[in-house]
């Protein structure tokens, strides 16, 4: 009650700062004295004011406030405590709560750790950002108060969806926000640097910070969905092509780019529009994931609300941001009479362009297979949906020459160069050949494409691993970052070619038996907990080299909401998992088994780990030589 | 003749071109052989051909209409005007029971029987598909 109360009226009072802020950043803007006492003040008690606002609500999460409508509809009394403070942001209220609270989080760090900046470019950047400070504030106020009263108080509430109880998907969210809306301030960054014409390598190296920054948590958050949906989910695969995964790819993609371009522009002080263009797209790809996700446009377990006001909220929001900042540039940005004149093939930057030109392909494939459907559905109202056939398709062949150019890219210099030590290159690409049709060889199916696949994602791992070693060789973060991918494809390719599956349905006794393993269903047990109970199935497995193991997944039932859901079992060795799931059918004895034999997941994992450590690598590099 | 900043500026824009159009005609002509399109058992009736491609059917699956054995799944959709059989080897979902909606893609055999590859999963026991919700629709 009272929690609610303060954390309604702390919002309120926040939207009324933002728009002092931009009315006092209009007014002052030619005497930016005003910026280091009023100004950066009231942006601190604007957030603040959200963080209050994001307590109460987490406090009346934490004592089950029913009269709170948020909490009724998303939590129960028996939820461990856990669990209710991390509902506080698994619903559509109050993950948009967090959003406001990143947003103002950020311009706050912004202006604090900017003091060596021009001060219009601080109060520009500043008022760009309150702007959409105050969308959604707004948003938040008028579609979607999470404080929303009901009478009369019910006793308890409706509960959280049981696949959301879990531990990755508690802290899933917050990471991926931070990444999201960490280019919320490249955004305005790059719109208050346009309009005073103020992009320059210094810019570019202040910048280049923030869009490392977003780029680490993005990856992070992106790792651990993925990890949940393997082992939640039942399907047994880490990415399934879901559109809500789609539009956490898109920004992702479109950072990757953007952080390319703006290291040449640190360097070489070209493709300045490149980087302006693809900030815009990074946090419209950003907002507009928000949209789909939230609008309940996309189905799926992320959607928590339909609520066509919401979502016709966020799309006139995000038109408006998207004009304004077209209008921007094309009004303010002036094209420098570059040094386009001293252009050569063979160098760092036409490799790195080249790069981005290819994963702008990638992007759009993404775009185009994840919004085609809906456009389809509004247009003439046929239901179709795109699979991973459509981007396997597309994506897969031009990984190859992406591979091989990632691999030699980082060996050229700048501007232009040649390439030294082609033996070493040349011997290490036969190497990798030779080594990929070994291991591809008892597979028929696809033989060629498999081979020249598997070829250069092991020569880009050959040379990355190289230069850990080669002492000439400096840049380790971008090592390790490169590295790390070509670990992931390596292990991506590894996993789908060699992962095997039973699927079976057997009853309590019975065994299950053919030349690669052999099932035995020996019993199943319950168990009774505080907000469910489970069934869970003892099995033994035995593979073809006689060696067993014993798996037990279980079937929760949720009391509240009467939910089941299938808790894989996993056993996870260096080199593969076995993973088990069962399923109840319904009136039947018999229970639906799906066992699998995955190798190199632990490593799909470690190397995306891997990659994101190079980015952080590269942001405390550059911390220290300030 | 033109300079360098010319000629490179025009091999920009032929390059920036090809690639444009590559992508679209790659996108669309991968688009046609891999989308799955919907249907409801209704729809199925109506179809003067059966199609090859794989298609989806969204319905509810009917009382008393499950029979497992060890090898597969069989089941009923309907959308209480018409139904159709389904034959499935494969995982089911946890929220797949009698009465549900349910989403199967797979192959027709003939316009009263599919042979499905994948069922698909809802997480929540009020969700429904919108297909399924708009095949239902008018019951």
């Amino acid at each position: 009650m009272l929690f609610s109360v303060i954390g309604h009226y702390s919002l309120i009072v926040g939207l009324f700062f933002g728009l002092v802020l931009v009315y006092f950043s209009a007014k002052n803007f030619r005497n930016p004295k005003l910026l280091d006492t009023k100004i950066l003040s009231f942006t601190f008690l604007q957030f603040f004011l959200v963080v209050i606002s994001f307590l109460c609500l987490v406090s009346s999460f934490v004592i089950s406030d029913f009269s709170n409508e948020t909490v009724f509809n998303n939590s129960h009394t028996t939820k461990p405590l856990f669990y209710k403070i991390a509902g506080t942001w698994g619903n559509h209220e109050g993950s948009l709560l967090l959003w406001l609270l990143v947003l103002t989080l950020f311009i706050l760090i912004f202006l604090v750790r900017t003091k060596n900046q021009p001060n219009k470019y601080r109060i520009l950047t500043l008022v760009f950002q309150q702007i959409i400070i105050i969308g959604f504030f707004v948003f938040l106020i008028k579609t979607s108060n999470p404080f929303n009263y009901i009478y009369p108080i019910p006793t308890e509430g409706l509960g959280l969806n049981p696949i959301l109880q879990d531990p990755a998907l508690a802290i899933h969210p917050p990471i991926l926000y931070l990444g999201y809306v960490g280019s919320s301030i490249i955004f305005s960054s790059v719109l208050a640097a346009t309009t005073l014409n103020f992009v320059s390598k210094k810019w570019a190296s202040h910048i280049k910070k923030w869009a490392l920054g977003s780029w680490i948590f993005l990856t992070l958050g992106i790792l651990l969905g993925s990890i949940w949906a393997y082992y939640e989910l039942g399907w047994g695969g880490f990415w399934f092509w879901d559109p809500v995964e789609n539009v956490s790819l898109m920004p992702w993609l479109a950072l990757t780019i953007l952080l390319h371009c703006i290291l040449v522009l640190e360097k070489k002080l070209i493709l300045t529009s490149w980087v302006i263009i693809l900030s815009i797209s990074t946090f419209t790809l950003s907002m507009s994931g928000t949209f789909l996700v939230r609008s309940g446009i996309l189905n799926s377990v992320h959607t928590f609300a339909n609520d066509p006001e919401r979502g016709l909220f966020i799309l006139i929001f995000l038109f408006f941001l998207i004009f304004l900042s077209l209008f921007i540039f094309f009004f303010f940005h002036k094209t420098s009479k570059n040094n386009l004149v001293s252009f050569f093939w063979l160098s760092k930057e036409t490799a790195i362009i080249i790069n981005n030109w290819f994963m702008m392909y990638f992007l759009s494939v993404v775009l185009i297979g994840t919004i085609y459907p809906i456009f389809l559905d509004v247009l003439s109202s046929q239901k179709i949906s795109v699979g991973p056939p459509f981007y396997h398709k597309l994506i897969i062949p031009f990984l190859i020459p992406f591979l091989l150019i990632m691999a030699i890219g980082p060996k050229l210099k700048w501007i232009k160069s040649k390439l030294d030590n082609r033996i070493y290159l040349i011997s290490l690409l036969i190497v990798s050949i030779l080594l990929s049709i070994l291991i591809v060889k008892n597979f028929s199916s696809n033989f060629l494409i498999n081979t020249i696949l598997i070829s250069s994602a092991l020569y880009l791992f050959f040379i990355t691993l190289g230069d850990f070693f080669n002492k000439k060789f400096k840049n380790l973060a971008q090592n390790t970052a490169h590295f790390g991918f070509s670990l992931l494809i390596l292990s991506i390719l590894f996993n789908s070619l060699f992962s095997s599956e039973i699927i079976t349905n057997l009853k309590v006794g019975e065994t299950y038996e053919n030349t690669k393993a052999k099932i035995v269903f020996e019993s199943i047990s319950q168990k009774e907990e505080k907000n469910y109970k489970s069934i869970i199935g003892n099995f033994i497995v035995q593979d073809s080299k006689g060696k067993i193991e014993n798996l037990s997944p279980e079937l929760r039932i949720y009391n509240q909401p009467n939910i089941a859901t299938s808790e894989a079992d996993i056993k996870t060795t260096l080199l593969s998992d076995k993973f088990m799931v069962i399923n109840i059918v319904q009136n039947q004895d018999f229970f639906n088994v799906r066992y699998q034999v995955k190798p190199f997941m632990l490593w799909i994992w470690l190397s995306v780990i891997l990659i994101s450590f190079g980015g952080m690598m590269s942001f405390i590099k550059k911390e220290y030589e300030k | 003749m033109y300079g360098r900043k010319v000629k490179l500026r025009f091999l920009f824009v032929v390059l920036v071109l090809i690639t444009l159009i590559l992508t679209a005609f790659l996108v669309l002509k991968s688009l046609e052989e891999n989308v799955v399109y919907f249907q409801s058992p209704s729809e199925i009736k109506a179809l003067s051909e059966l199609d090859k491609k794989k298609i989806r059917v969204g319905g509810m699956v009917k009382k008393n209409s499950i029979s497992v054995n060890s090898s597969e799944i069989n089941f009923i959709i309907t959308d209480f005007k018409n139904e159709i059989n389904v034959i499935y080897k494969g995982s089911v979902p946890n929220l797949f029971e009698e009465e549900k909606g349910v989403v199967a893609e797979g192959f027709l055999k003939d316009r009263n029987f599919l042979s499905a590859t994948k069922i698909l999963a809802k997480h929540d026991e009020n969700y429904m598909p919108p297909e399924v919700k708009e095949a239902l629709g008018e019951k």
